[in-house]
């Protein structure tokens, strides 16, 4: 065993730590975000307000940046989701906007919409000002539970038309996963809690933290105290790899790891392992893997059970492990956690292949060393706290096209709803109809 | 291999290009690295007489940028020359004993007296330049004085004082016409009658490039206010071109000596000059833009150009635009085109369809069969070319002569004879073809 080995901290010279989590893109200046915005055609209906799912109208941003407005090109981005200045960094742009950008078509080069979403609203952050304003007081009041972006984005919205807005998190911090799941480098300088900050500029919303459905509050007691509920609690659970070895130490959630790594101010005293295997196929296994790569591991692999095409990761996010130094293996199954000393020291794994869309052990197995083994294979809902209140489908809550759940009063957004994309710019965009529709029966019931 | 020596009026120049009269050949210096750097030859900048004007001591340009802040327009306040005439003239007997094989012409510009005309000839002859060129175009503070565009905007000054040039010097005389007239065709002939030798043009329009909105000044802003200043560059090539094909197919100057100037900055921009009458051409912004070294991609353009073309000399293309400039009413009304857009090279950007739909013949489509597709409908589409100026695909849309069948926008057959505006049944003064 070398010196090296095991799960430590300090793995880097203390100054190193600072670089390798600064922003991922530098954010662009005022001249290249003119000339950026210089190559948007202004297309008519244009295919990249379709392919956002908040259907912000990108053309009439870009032409604003281009015109020397940028903060005229934020309103028109907060207009469709008020979490731009997040969905800017952490948006899988390459498979929404720009996938959809003619420019891509043409050349294979889209204009880079995130970038410059970015550029608009902070320039508007950095003035500061709320360009929204409450409406008249409804003297509604609304429970929001869960105030990551699904709560965040139905808050602001409902405070838009007038009514009180009450959220509940149950964690110290809100804002959710943009504050605990996202990797460091894409929301730099505190953004989260900074967007936060701006969100709740409007007014008329109160958050109240460290409270959590099902053990301080009561689904029941909050459609009585409120005139209408909004469940934005996303997924608390995460999916176990069902191989022996699990409960050994060094194989971790990933998730849990992302939250610590963003709650610790001092990168040089979080420990990771010096070979680590992430197990899982989507951005929390890109994200893990890359940022425990930046905190000095020397070997790190990600193991995808399938082809690589069939992963959730965009092409980007698998280029950017790469570059970073991470090795991505596909077609490779885990079939036992080894360990000694109770701790992990490799993992085995298991060949596949796909027939008919089959997927089946070979037998060729693989031992690949590790101190460390993350567990990036999704996340579950615990529908226990809603006491059953509200219908399930899929494992999570069952909405409509307007977010309502199964119960009157009740409506539902973000990952903890079925057929929930996992995407934050998703969440918004929930978060934004649900507002509208419990605005519709609030202003409507008689 | 072409060969682009020029001849025009009588001056020799290896090559067509030569630097007008401006900033750039204001000295020796300047002039020495232009020549080296191959320009065919120079227009001095503005002489005057003593004692030498004043400039602004702030900025003199202003500009327009395109959003990469390529330079599209500039605008200028300089005045002529600012240094002592005698200094001017001896720089150019330098030069041009130097650089015998290079155009050395002059320009001047003196109050509107035969004596002050007379006078400064015969310095400059002293010189051994090529030639001289009467600065009759500059809109902005000369004109003041009465010089420079203050008399390019009189027909009758300009031709006395042509006449006056010629009956006091053996030299060629080019006169420099502003564009700030409604109808270029007077300067122009008044250039001739007055016996001059070619006309050069344009010189720069007037114009205020731009407001700042914090300080409400126009800019380029001196101490917080502005003078109108003469534009040039890309932007004002269009306006040139016209100008030069107005004087090219004058029937008063047809075949008078063309010196092309206004926004050349390709050797294609230069060679569409001369197509349209200019015998050689004049550059300034664009050396101003990116310094003396572009007259190397004219020249290899150009050489390139006439050899696939096989024209052999400047003289097989000079003027050859000239008949194809017509007035509108001998138009051909005959002449059909669509508009047909390669659906292999549509990107979809939808751009031909909504500036068809809300400002032209609603005769793009958004939709075909449920799917975003854009497609002409013929029996709208008028043939206006809108869709072709605005889509950013090269030869996406093309707009193609149907030449047989029946139009079915108007329902009429076509007709393979031409027919013009002047024997349209529509037109209250046409003329009825003789039996």
């Amino acid at each position: 065993m070398a010196a090296d080995d095991g799960i430590k901290a300090g793995r880097l010279p203390p100054e190193q730590y600072a670089k390798n989590f600064a922003d991922l893109h530098a954010p662009l200046s005022r001249h290249e975000a003119a000339v950026e915005a210089d190559r948007c055609y202004f297309c008519y209906d244009a295919p990249c307000i379709t392919a956002c799912p908040t259907g912000i109208d990108i053309p009439m941003f870009i032409r604003q940046i281009a015109a020397g407005n940028p903060k005229g090109s934020a309103k028109t981005i907060l207009d469709a989701n008020i979490m731009g200045g997040m969905c800017a960094r952490v948006c899988p742009t390459e498979t929404l906007c720009e996938q959809a950008c003619v420019r891509e078509a043409a050349e294979g080069k889209p204009v880079k919409i995130g970038q410059l979403q970015r550029f608009a609203t902070d320039a508007l952050m950095a003035v500061g000002t709320q360009p929204f304003k409450c409406a008249a007081t409804t003297g509604k009041r609304v429970a929001i539970v869960g105030a990551g972006p699904a709560g965040l984005a139905c808050a602001h919205r409902l405070a838009m038309h007038g009514h009180d807005v009450t959220m509940f998190d149950a964690r110290p911090k809100s804002a959710g996963l943009n504050e605990y799941g996202i990797a460091a480098y894409k929301a730099v300088d505190n953004f989260a809690q900074r967007e936060v900050d701006f969100i709740l500029g409007i007014g008329g919303i109160k958050i109240e933290t460290g409270k959590a459905l099902g053990r301080d509050l009561t689904l029941d007691a909050l459609t009585k105290d409120y005139d209408a509920v909004f469940l934005g609690m996303g997924l608390p659970g995460v999916n176990g790899l069902g191989v022996p070895g699990e409960d050994l130490k060094g194989v971790e959630d990933a998730i849990r790891f992302i939250a610590e790594l963003r709650q610790t101010k001092d990168l040089a005293k979080l420990s990771v392992g010096r070979r680590i295997v992430v197990i899982g196929g989507g951005m929390t296994a890109i994200d893990v893997a890359v940022q425990s790569k930046l905190l000095g591991a020397e070997d790190v692999t990600i193991l995808y059970r399938r082809g690589i095409e069939h992963m959730k990761a965009s092409v980007y996010e698998q280029d950017l492990a790469q570059t970073k130094g991470v090795r991505i293996k596909h077609g490779l199954q885990p079939k036992a956690i080894i360990g000694e000393a109770g701790h992990v020291t490799a993992i085995e794994c298991e060949y596949t292949s796909e027939k008919l869309g089959k997927l089946a052990g070979t037998g060729e197995t693989l031992r690949i060393e590790a101190d460390m083994v993350f567990k990036a294979i999704g996340q579950t809902f615990d529908g226990d706290p809603l006491g059953g209140l509200v219908a399930l489908g899929s494992g999570r809550i069952k909405v409509d096209a307007e977010r309502r759940t199964s119960a009157v009063k009740i409506w539902a957004g973000g990952d903890c709803i079925a057929g929930g994309k996992d995407l934050t710019v998703s969440a918004v965009e929930d978060g934004k109809q649900a507002a509208e529709s419990i605005n519709r029966f609030l202003t409507t019931a008689v | 291999m072409a060969d682009l020596r020029s001849t025009f009026v009588g001056i020799k120049s290896p090559n067509p290009f030569w630097l007008a009269s401006a900033p750039p050949t204001d000295k020796e210096y300047n002039v020495v690295r232009a020549f080296k750097a191959g320009w065919g030859g120079v227009v001095w900048k503005t002489l005057g007489e003593d004692p030498n004007i004043v400039n602004v001591n702030g900025p003199r340009y202003g500009y327009v940028h395109g959003p990469d802040r390529r330079l599209i327009g500039l605008n200028n306040i300089e005045l002529i020359t600012d240094r002592p005439l005698q200094v001017n003239l001896d720089e150019i007997t330098a030069v041009k004993k130097a650089w015998p094989d290079r155009a050395m012409v002059v320009s001047l510009m003196v109050p509107c007296e035969e004596k002050n005309w007379a006078g400064i000839l015969k310095r400059v002859e002293t010189t051994g330049c090529d030639g001289v060129e009467l600065n009759f175009g500059c809109p902005h503070g000369m004109s003041e004085r009465g010089m420079g565009s203050a008399v390019g905007q009189v027909p009758e000054y300009i031709e006395m004082v042509a006449r006056w040039c010629k009956a006091h010097t053996r030299m060629p005389v080019i006169v420099k016409l502003t564009p700030n007239i409604t109808d270029v065709r007077h300067p122009a002939r008044a250039a001739k009658k007055g016996g001059a030798d070619a006309v050069s043009l344009i010189n720069t329009v007037s114009s205020i490039v731009s407001v700042d909105l914090d300080t409400f000044s126009p800019n380029p802003s001196i101490d917080g206010k502005g003078s109108h200043g003469g534009y040039c560059g890309p932007a004002v090539k269009p306006i040139a071109l016209n100008m030069v094909a107005e004087i090219a197919r004058d029937a008063e100057t047809r075949g008078f000596p063309i010196s092309g100037i206004g926004g050349i900055t390709t050797w294609r921009d230069a060679a569409e000059f001369m197509t349209l009458g200019a015998g050689n051409v004049q550059v300034c912004t664009a050396a101003m833009t990116y310094g003396f070294k572009v007259v190397q991609e004219m020249i290899s353009g150009l050489e390139n150009w006439m050899d696939e073309k096989s024209h052999a000399t400047l003289g097989d293309f000079v003027g050859r635009a000239v008949p194809n400039v017509t007035d509108w009413q001998y138009l051909n009304l005959n002449f059909v085109t669509k508009a047909k857009i390669n659906q292999d090279l549509c990107i979809k950007c939808g751009r031909c369809h909504i500036v068809c739909e809300d400002t032209s013949h609603q005769a793009i489509t958004s939709i075909v069969n449920g799917k975003r597709q854009f497609e002409v409908i013929d029996a709208e589409c008028v043939g206006c070319n809108l869709c072709v100026s605005v889509c950013p695909v090269e030869d996406c849309i093309d707009m193609v002569e149907m030449a047989t069948g029946v139009d079915p926008r108007t329902q009429r057959p076509i007709s393979p004879g031409k027919s013009n505006w002047t024997a349209h049944p529509n037109n209250p003064g046409r003329k009825v073809a003789a039996e």
